[in-house]
């Protein structure tokens, strides 16, 4: 079994579940409340899959008042709360506990406000990331962050989470993009920060609230700041015969004032695999840079011409820039298959530590003698340009013991990570996955005065109660809460 | 209001002595005012002792090819800017200079920067100030040394404390360090004059400029001329200059270069066609196309009002009282940046009552005491 341990749940909550689900069905639209074990085991685990446990019930609300007298329901009966996006998490952030009920935000779907004028999109927040950017095409704007499962993803989710993607490099994360929001708090208050127009005028409460990882409020509406669609974009692919070159090839291109909007790394270990499963083209070589940049025609050609010298000083294996819609595909068809084609040959474990970019290569090195230390494979695609790793652990599910062993290897990637500078999670959040290492990049009053804030704004440590802090180290605060 | 000379000031030179000196205000009730450089006026009237980072300068890192910065909180803006631009790289969001507004002596540091998330014209392209604060460390009402984020791009570990504090404005601690993303500066820049434009007008040019792919980053209006500024690689401003001008072709549209643009945006930065108005002035944060009415309900005030930010930005330079103003500024939200005689009540805006509760459940969590410049954001 898995090494992440949950609290045991509270066996007097679980006894009132009748008294519980007929509370939540009273005050909600019968199609809102999920309680029947074989509907609810649906929602027993997100992403990270080795972890399952089956809630007490899910609430699936239509409305922000839905949301609200979900949560003053469960705050009045002392129930725990699970907020949920899509479930596409990868650490765990929307684990259910037995003893508590998930409150989704999937059936919220509208679209409220498009303003071109004023550049912004105001909408419910159980609208998938994607969906965002495809009701903006016809209006030439899109919104910029773009997780890997943007697909499915949902506004709620990126904005508990902060999600990234891989053009943040030029447009910023989700935090950077994310104008105003409603949000319901643990008692079922509700409240609207900010709004439609740049900035605070009092205390960026905003900036909290984003990447809070559902421990503050569930947030149910949002305004985002949306952007006009550039002209074009072209990916150009470098390749290098060893990763310290490549690494100094990032930092050139970073520090010369051409600001691509992605630069994302390959290693051998990933590029092996996408050649035999995609066939890509790819060149075998140690690493490979995938560098795309943005404008018109000429914009780009300039750019790209710009890369290529710096790139030249650096003796590259490969230069190879897209000259048509049809070879940015190819370019961009290996990165996009890594994570199925690592999936094939078995189970993977996907970190997301972020280390300074000047410290890439020896990362890379220390991660390569980890990878034997622990007799486990190892590959690494990454967004290179803002240093955000992620290395994927390879391993066998079905083999007793492989799981530990692949944990704790990721556990000695992410303390390296912070070792040299840099920290546990750059873009898919704490959760449980990541919870018992943040001793290992906070202090105690560090973790303390988050762990306040939560008192603040939960004071019965009902949201998330068991996620990002290390479960000996909430102890105290969670029993003060709930006496 | 204290006039500074007339208390107590405390200049602590290391972080640890400066936590052990709020440990034992907190102890004794003595309330804090905190500055940097001193160059916003504003002061916490209940503070009985001045808490200065001014002697805590230096810059602890700077990695130009990673676009990181680490400094002290004390350290001058002028020194950071200078040694950036050594780099070729600056603070993309633009922080204003007070010291044209308001008269005021001594120097911006870095941490009074942060502390009032100070963002200038580029912010409408590149957002703000609190954008791009990457790691913070301070010191809060008990005298704890708190850091949180760090030096990286990209991290989501724990709470994004750094974005709370900036903005703040000392109430909920003491910064002592910051970690920012510096970027390069644009090769090339340009500016695109419209004359003879109403508010109406202006802000209609600027829906159309930044609802094209041209990256502009700055779009300003006062007295009847709206600027519109595009950067880039020097192909890309001549192309981008190109496309705008056939976009706005029914307009009268002149072009200024670089050096001149350069100054024109600093100027308009520091507000200078203000610094000699008499009476108060206002920031009024609004949503761009609310903002020719807001400059319209203002008129019977009398006054002047300019833009920025594409019109998300209103300043407005008058001697009405302040109920009056923030009413004619409505639905936008209207902060005081300079007081005169005519001025009084609030400074800042009021909040809704939910967010005025989390407000202040917030500052009690990091300040129990309220040592920390008391009042200075309420009234």
């Amino acid at each position: 079994m898995s090494t992440i341990a949950m609290p045991a749940p509270d066996a007097a909550i679980i006894a009132r579940k009748p008294e519980i689900v007929a509370a939540l069905a009273a005050a909600l639209p019968s199609e809102t409340v999920i309680f029947d074990p074989d509907e609810t085991r649906a929602y027993e685990c997100d992403a990270l899959t080795a972890y399952r446990c089956t809630p007490l019930a899910v609430v699936l609300p239509r409305t922000t008042e839905e949301v609200a007298m979900a949560m003053r329901i469960c705050h009045q009966m002392g129930v725990p709360v699970i907020p949920r996006g899509a479930g596409t998490s990868l650490a765990g952030g929307a684990l259910p506990t037995a003893d508590g009920v998930v409150i989704g935000t999937m059936r919220l779907r509208e679209i409220l406000e498009i303003d071109t004028a004023n550049r912004f999109i105001r909408l419910q927040t159980g609208v998938t990331n994607l969906a965002v950017s495809a009701e903006l095409e016809p209006e030439g704007f899109f919104y910029a962050p773009d997780p890997s499962s943007q697909l499915a993803c949902t506004i709620a989710g990126n904005i508990a989470m902060n999600s990234g993607g891989a053009h943040c490099l030029k447009y910023g994360v989700t935090t950077n993009n994310l104008l105003g929001l409603r949000m319901v708090m643990s008692d079922g208050q509700i409240v609207d920060l900010g709004g439609p127009y740049l900035g605070a005028s009092g205390l960026d409460i905003l900036g909290l609230i984003c990447g809070s990882e559902g421990q503050l409020g569930i947030v149910t509406e949002a305004t985002l700041r949306i952007l006009p669609r550039p002209e074009g974009a072209r990916p150009m692919l470098i390749g290098f015969d060893d990763a310290e070159t490549a690494g100094e090839c990032v930092a050139r291109i970073i520090r010369s004032g051409v600001l691509p909007v992605a630069i994302e790394y390959m290693d051998d270990v990933c590029l092996r695999a996408v050649e035999s499963f995609a066939k890509a083209g790819y060149p075998d070589c140690a690493a490979v840079l995938i560098v795309e940049v943005e404008g018109s025609e000429a914009e780009i050609a300039d750019q790209i011409e710009r890369i290529r010298l710096i790139a030249s000083e650096l003796n590259p294996v490969e230069f190879r820039s897209s000259r048509n819609a049809d070879e940015s595909l190819a370019i961009w068809k290996g990165r996009k298959s890594a994570f199925g084609a690592m999936g094939r040959l078995g189970d993977y474990l996907c970190l997301d530590g972020t280390v300074p970019v000047s410290k890439l290569p020896y990362t890379l090195k220390r991660i390569g003698e980890l990878s034997k230390e622990h007799g486990l494979e190892v590959a690494n695609v990454f967004h290179a340009g803002d240093g955000n790793m992620h290395p994927l652990i390879l391993f066998n599910a079905n083999q007793p013991g492989d799981l530990e062993r692949a944990e704790a290897f990721g556990s000695d990637i992410l303390r390296l990570c912070v070792d040299v500078g840099g920290c546990l999670t750059g873009e898919h959040g704490v959760g449980i996955e990541k919870r018992d290492l943040m001793t290992k990049q906070y202090a105690p009053d560090d973790m303390a005065i988050q762990m306040e804030i939560k008192g603040a704004l939960d004071p019965k440590w009902l949201l998330n109660p068991a996620k990002v802090f290390p479960l000996e180290v909430s102890k105290p605060y969670r029993e003060a809460a709930t006496k | 209001m204290n006039v500074q000379g007339e208390i107590r000031t405390v200049a602590p030179e290391t972080e640890a002595e400066l936590a052990e000196y709020v440990a034992d205000c907190h102890g004794a009730g003595r309330k804090l005012r905190i500055s940097g450089g001193s160059t916003r006026l504003r002061r916490s009237a209940a503070a009985n002792t001045h808490l200065t980072t001014q002697k805590m300068d230096g810059i602890a890192l700077y990695e130009p090819g990673e676009l990181t910065l680490i400094a002290r909180a004390g350290t001058p803006l002028e020194e950071i800017e200078r040694q950036l631009a050594a780099e070729g790289q600056a603070l993309a969001f633009e922080p204003m200079d007070h010291r044209v507004l308001l008269g005021s002596s001594g120097m911006p540091t870095i941490g009074g920067m942060v502390a009032a998330n100070v963002s200038g014209p580029r912010r409408v392209q590149v957002g703000a100030c609190r954008d791009y604060v990457l790691g913070v460390r301070f010191v809060d009402g008990r005298g704890r040394i708190l850091k949180n984020g760090g030096r990286v791009m990209k991290n989501v570990t724990g709470m994004d404390l750094g974005k709370l504090l900036c903005g703040s404005y000392g109430t909920l601690g003491v910064l002592t360090e910051v970690a920012l993303k510096t970027l390069p500066v644009a090769e090339c820049q340009r500016t695109l004059v419209f004359e003879n434009v109403s508010p109406r007008q202006a802000v209609e040019i600027f829906s159309a400029a930044l609802a094209t792919p041209f990256e502009v980053s700055g779009a300003a209006f006062h007295s009847g001329t709206a600027w519109v500024r595009i950067e880039g690689l020097s192909r890309q401003v001549d192309y981008r200059q190109e496309r705008l001008v056939e976009l706005l072709r029914d307009k009268s549209i002149e072009a200024i270069g670089d050096n001149e643009s350069r100054i024109l945006w600093r100027d308009l930065r520091d507000l200078r066609h203000f610094a000699n108005s008499p009476g108060a002035i206002w920031r009024i944060l609004v949503k761009s196309t609310d903002a020719p009415q807001v400059i319209e309900a203002l008129g019977p005030l009398g006054g002047a009002a300019s833009l920025d930010w594409g019109g998300g930005l209103l300043w407005y330079a008058g001697n009405s009282d302040a109920a009056a103003v923030r009413k004619a500024a409505a639905p936008g939200v209207a902060t005081l940046v300079r007081p005169a005689a005519a001025t009084s009540g609030p400074v800042f805006p009021a909040e809704s009552k939910g967010v005025a509760e989390l407000s202040a459940v917030l500052r009690r969590t990091f300040d129990p005491g309220g040592i920390m410049n008391p009042g200075l954001m309420e009234g």
